[in-house]
C-alpha cells in the first residue's frame, strides 16, 4: 500500500542550522496494516508523515502509494489518497464553517469540485448518522460552527473527515497529544473503531508507549531519521515497555532519553 | 434642511461604495487577504467604462468589460502572490502601482475623461438620484444573490475553507493557490464594477479615483458587520450589512461636509474611522475584559470532551 524507499531530507542545508531529519528511510506497509510510530524528539516521525503527505519534496528517495509514485505530486493532489489528522486540533477543521460544510468538503476530497450545490439532498442525514456513532451529541449540531467545539470534539470531527471518503492511507500525527487524558482516550477509542470498521491502512505517531503497544498490528521506532525497531504480529502483542526500551538501546546504541516518551511509561 | 436635500445623493453614492465593499469583503473576510489591488482596480473599472462609452460602445457592454478588466487585475495580484511567492499585501501594492500606469494608458494619457450623461443612456447618474438608487440597488441585489448561490456550491465552499484554514484545505485536496487567484479575481471584478458605476454616477473617470478606496471599503465593512453580526451571523445578512455600512458611511460623510469640514480632511477622517473599528475590539479585550472561564458550548456529554478538563 505504501512504499518508501531510501528517503532523505535535510532542512536548511548548507547552514549552521542544517538538520538532517530523514536519512535513508525505508518503509513498506501492507494493505490493512495499523502501524504505531514511536521515537524521541527529532527522530523524524512527523517529517516522515509530512513527506508522505507532500508538505515538501524530499531531497532523495521515492514514495509510492498503492503503486502510484507520488514523490513529486503536489500536496492537494495526493490528498485523494490520504486522510490526515494533525496534532493541533485547530488545524484539521475550518472553524468559521458549519460541521456539515466541513464534512461535505471532506467527502469530496477525491473528486473534482463542480459548480453544483455543496451539500446535496440526503447528505445531512448521512452526516447525522455518522456523527451519532461518535457518541458526542454532535448529530444535533450539524449547522453549528466548528470553532465553537472543544478540542476533543474537533479532533473527533477531523477523524471523521479523514475517513469519510475512504483513504488509501490514514496519517495520524500525535493526534491525541494536545488533549487531556480522558479526552485522548475517547478519541483513541474512536480512532480504533473507524480504522477497524473501514479496514484502513494507518500510520499513527504517538509518544505514549502504552498506546503504541496497545494499538495496531505493528510498531516501529524511529531514531535519527531511520527506523531502528520494527515489531509486528504475535511478537508485538506480547511486547512490554521494558522490552521495547531494550530493543531501542540495542538498535540505536543509546538509552531512550526523551522526556515525553519516558514520562508516559 | 440642506442635509435632507443631500440625502438621496449620499445614499446613491453609498450604495455604489457598498457594492465595492462587497468585493473587499470577499478578499478581506473570506480569503483573509488584505488586498490593496482595489485602489487601482476600482479606477480601472471607471477608466475602461468611460473610454468605452466615449467611443460609442453600449453602456452594458462597457460595464461588463470593466468587470472583466477588474478580474484580470485580481489574477495579476493572485499570481504575484501564489506563483511568485510575494507576500499578499505587497503583491496588491505592486499591482496597484502597475495599474496607475495602465489606467493612464487606458485614459490615453489624460488624467480625466468625461462621460456625457445626455448623449448616453447611462445606468445611473447624479442628476437623477432616485433612479440611481434603484439601479444601484438592483445591481447589488443581483450580486448578492449570485455570490450567495456561488458560495454554497462545491467550489464556493472550498473558497471559504481556503481563507478559513489553508492547512485543512490542502489536506482535503483543495488547490489553495488556485482558489486564492479565483477569489481575488471575483473580488476585484466586483470592485471594478463598482468603479464603472461610480464613473457613470459622477460623469467622469479620473486617474486619482480610488486612492484610499480600501479604507472606505473597510469602514463600510466594519460599520456593517458591527450591526449585522448581532442580528444573524450568516453570509447574506453580512453582505447586506456591508452595503448598509457603505450607505451609513456616506451619510456620515455628507453630514461632516455640511458641518463645514474641509474636504481635504476627509481621507484622514476615513482612516480614523477604520482605525477606531480595528482598535476597539482589541482594546476591549486588552483592558476591559474581566478574567472569566470560557463557558463550553453545551453538549449532551460534556464530561468526556470538555475542552478545559485537564485534571481528569
Amino acid at each position: 500500500m505504501l512504499k518508501i524507499t531510501n528517503l532523505h531530507k535535510t532542512f536548511n542545508p548548507g547552514t549552521v542550522n542544517a538538520k538532517t531529519a530523514l536519512s535513508g528511510l525505508n518503509l513498506t506497509l501492507e494493505d490493512g496494516d495499523f502501524v504505531t510510530v514511536i521515537g524521541g524528539n527529532g527522530a523524524g516521525k512527523s517529517t516522515m508523515l509530512n513527506a508522505i503527505a507532500g508538505v515538501w519534496k524530499p531531497d532523495y528517495g521515492t514514495i509510492e502509494i498503492d503503486g502510484v509514485d507520488v514523490t513529486n505530486m503536489p500536496e492537494h493532489k495526493r490528498a485523494k489518497f490520504l486522510g490526515r489528522v494533525f496534532q493541533d486540533p485547530m488545524k484539521g477543521t475550518a472553524p468559521d464553517m458549519e460541521i456539515a460544510e466541513n464534512l461535505s468538503i471532506a467527502a469530496r476530497r477525491a473528486t473534482k469540485r463542480k459548480l453544483v450545490w455543496g451539500i446535496r439532498k440526503g447528505e445531512r442525514d448521512r452526516y447525522k448518522e455518522l456523527l451519532s456513532t461518535l457518541e458526542l451529541g454532535l448529530e444535533s449540531r450539524l449547522s453549528c460552527k466548528v470553532g465553537l467545539l472543544s478540542g476533543g470534539q474537533r479532533q473527533a470531527v477531523t477523524l471523521l473527515m479523514a475517513t469519510l471518503s475512504k483513504p488509501k492511507l490514514l496519517l495520524l500525527d500525535e493526534h491525541t497529544a494536545a488533549l487531556d487524558p480522558k479526552t485522548a482516550a475517547k478519541v483513541l477509542e474512536i480512532t480504533d473503531k473507524l480504522v477497524t470498521e473501514n479496514k484502513l491502512t494507518t500510520l499513527m505517531i504517538t509518544h505514549n508507549m502504552h498506546d503504541a503497544i496497545a494499538h495496531g498490528n505493528r510498531l516501529i521506532m524511529m531514531h535519527e531519521g531511520r527506523i531502528v525497531v520494527d515489531v509486528s504480529g504475535e511478537e508485538k502483542k506480547k511486547l512490554t515497555i521494558s522490552q521495547l526500551l531494550g530493543l531501542f538501546e540495542q538498535a540505536s546504541g543509546m538509552a531512550m532519553a526523551d522526556d515525553k516518551v519516558m514520562l508516559s511509561k | 434642511m440642506a442635509f435632507l436635500y443631500a440625502m438621496p445623493g449620499a445614499v446613491a453614492e453609498g450604495l455604489i461604495w457598498g457594492l465595492m465593499a462587497i468585493g473587499v469583503y470577499i478578499s478581506y473576510k473570506i480569503l483573509d487577504i488584505a488586498d490593496l489591488t482595489v485602489d487601482g482596480s476600482i479606477c480601472t473599472g471607471g477608466c475602461v467604462c468611460a473610454v468605452m462609452i466615449g467611443s460609442g460602445a453600449p453602456v452594458w457592454l462597457s460595464v461588463a468589460v470593466a468587470f472583466l478588466a477588474g478580474m484580470l487585475t485580481g489574477v495579476v495580484t493572485g499570481l504575484f502572490h501564489t506563483a511568485l511567492g510575494i507576500p499578499s499585501i505587497l503583491a496588491g501594492i505592486l499591482t496597484q502601482l502597475i495599474l496607475y500606469s495602465v489606467n493612464l494608458a487606458i485614459l490615453g494619457g489624460k488624467s480625466l475623461i468625461a462621460i456625457d450623461p445626455r448623449a448616453n443612456q447611462l445606468i445611473l447618474h447624479m442628476s437623477d438620484n432616485p433612479m440611481a438608487i434603484v439601479a444601484a440597488g438592483l445591481i447589488i441585489v443581483c450580486t448578492i444573490i449570485g455570490l450567495w448561490l456561488f458560495f454554497y456550491t462545491e467550489v464556493g465552499l472550498t473558497l471559504k475553507s481556503t481563507g478559513d484554514n489553508p492547512d485543512m484545505s490542502r489536506a482535503q485536496g483543495i488547490n489553495v493557490k488556485l482558489n486564492k487567484v479565483v477569489g481575488l479575481a471575483i473580488a476585484n471584478g466586483i470592485v471594478a464594477l463598482a468603479g464603472a458605476l461610480l464613473a457613470q454616477y459622477k460623469g467622469s473617470a479620473n486617474i486619482n479615483d480610488g486612492r484610499g478606496a480600501i479604507v472606505i471599503a473597510l469602514a463600510a465593512i466594519f460599520i456593517g458587520l458591527s450591526v449585522s453580526l448581532k442580528i444573524k451571523p450568516n453570509f447574506v445578512v453580512s453582505l447586506i450589512g456591508v452595503v448598509g455600512g457603505g450607505v451609513v458611511y456616506y451619510i456620515i460623510y455628507t453630514f461632516v461636509i455640511l458641518l463645514g469640514l474641509k474636504t481635504d480632511y476627509l481621507k484622514m477622517l476615513s482612516a480614523i474611522i477604520v482605525a477606531l473599528f480595528l482598535a476597539v475590539p482589541y482594546l476591549k479585550g486588552e483592558y476591559f475584559q474581566k478574567k472569566k472561564v470560557m463557558p463550553m458550548p453545551s453538549s449532551p456529554e460534556p464530561d468526556h470532551l470538555g475542552g478545559g478538563d485537564t485534571n481528569a
